[in-house]
């Protein structure tokens, strides 16, 4: 069934997602879905929504872990290789070149007044992405103390300059919510059959 | 050695990039400012070009660092060790753990990175806010210009949904803080 042209194609195909998805996350879910669901036939509908679970859970961009799982699918490692590097390779590219021309292009007065002001709209990108994120997140109060202090924390470690970073944040909370449920765990398991 | 630095500079960002392209920005701000690779203001601007060309913000985001820091070499190193790690996570969990992640343990530390996560995106995006007005960190002197441009862009990002019937998208975002820039700072 599988041909030989299929290296090539999910390599192509990936490539043509890269290209044309701008800002990344799910802006290109649904572009994945059109080609890899819909064209293709590479995966089925429920694979696609397995794997955006999965992505949630696991590091890294979400059009990465579809590019790998698809590719997987289809070809094994090899095929991997080909639909993650697809995917990569257009904004790899385009980012190359801007590297070479950006500082010559911030020296232009009116480019560099332009980014003081979209420095502005960066900040408000990541303010509204927060809040989004807090909509949809659990609302319960372990989540929300977790969620509280850490932002609180983060907050004195940028202003004062402390010397811990958001890895080690990351860590402490995840051992904070392991040892909250292994003491759940124990104690509902008292008296019952305790795993 | 640079180019060991940004792989395992970027590596580190790979593994923790929970929560997508904002989550993986606080991370990628901590690594950038502790090596003093780029200075923050560089690194806003390249989050908005990389929010602005196709492509995973994180991946260009560590293409632009490793191009700056190590040429082209650098840019291929970065590029890969931000993805590699999610690469091999979902190679494992494809082809043999196809339950690890449900495991209540595996659960567990979620449940707790999750929300962490969020905390450290809402405190980036609240110092980057204040940060552009207030003499915080390096600057000197309170910004009355940029106040206006976050008061004037807050407000389209508010009324734009009533009038358009659909979320401000980042780039038009962009697009209009760069006019307001070009405006106010002439």
């Amino acid at each position: 069934m599988k041909s030989k042209h299929i290296l090539p194609d999910l390599l192509l195909t990936f490539m043509k997602i890269g290209f044309f998805t701008f800002g990344g996350g799910y802006a290109m879910i649904a572009m994945i879905e059109d080609a890899c669901v819909e064209k293709k036939k590479w995966i089925t509908h429920d694979e696609m929504m397995n794997i955006t679970v999965i992505a949630e859970s696991t590091p890294g961009p979400i059009a990465i872990n579809c590019a790998t799982f698809t590719g997987y699918k289809q070809a094994g490692f090899i095929g991997a290789l080909a639909a993650t590097l697809g995917m990569i390779l257009p904004s790899f590219l385009v980012i190359y070149l801007i590297s070479m021309f950006l500082d010559n292009f911030l020296e232009i007065t009116i480019i560099a007044n332009a980014f003081k002001g979209i420095r502005i709209a960066v900040g408000l990108l990541i303010l509204d992405a927060a809040c989004t994120m807090i909509r949809k997140m659990h609302k319960k109060i372990l989540p929300r103390t977790i969620m509280i202090c850490s932002a609180i924390l983060m907050l004195m470690i940028n202003l004062f300059a402390w010397n811990f970073s958001s890895i080690s944040l990351m860590l402490a909370a995840a051992a904070v919510s392991l040892t909250v449920f292994m003491i759940q765990n124990r104690s509902a398991g008292k008296g019952g059959n305790a795993q | 050695m640079i180019l060991l630095d940004l792989f395992l500079g970027f590596l580190k960002v790979g593994c923790f990039a929970f929560g997508g392209a904002y989550g993986a920005i606080p991370l990628i701000r901590d690594v950038v400012l502790s090596y003093g690779w780029l200075t923050d203001e560089t690194l806003t601007y390249m989050i908005a070009v990389s929010e602005s060309t196709p492509g995973p913000i994180m991946v260009n985001l560590a293409t632009y660092v490793g191009s700056s820091q190590g040429g082209f070499a650098g840019a291929v190193l970065a590029t890969l060790a931000v993805v590699l790690p999610s690469f091999l996570i979902i190679l494992l969990v494809t082809a043999l753990l196809q339950t690890a992640l449900k495991n209540k343990y595996v659960q567990a530390i979620l449940r707790g990175l999750k929300p962490c996560v969020i905390g450290i995106v809402l405190a980036t995006g609240i110092y980057m806010v204040l940060g552009n007005i207030l003499p915080l960190g390096k600057k000197e002197a309170f910004d009355l210009r940029a106040l206006c441009i976050t008061l004037l862009l807050g407000v389209l990002g508010l009324l734009w949904p009533r009038l358009r019937k659909k979320k401000l998208s980042p780039i038009l975002r962009i697009l209009f803080a760069a006019v307001l820039g070009m405006i106010f700072y002439a």
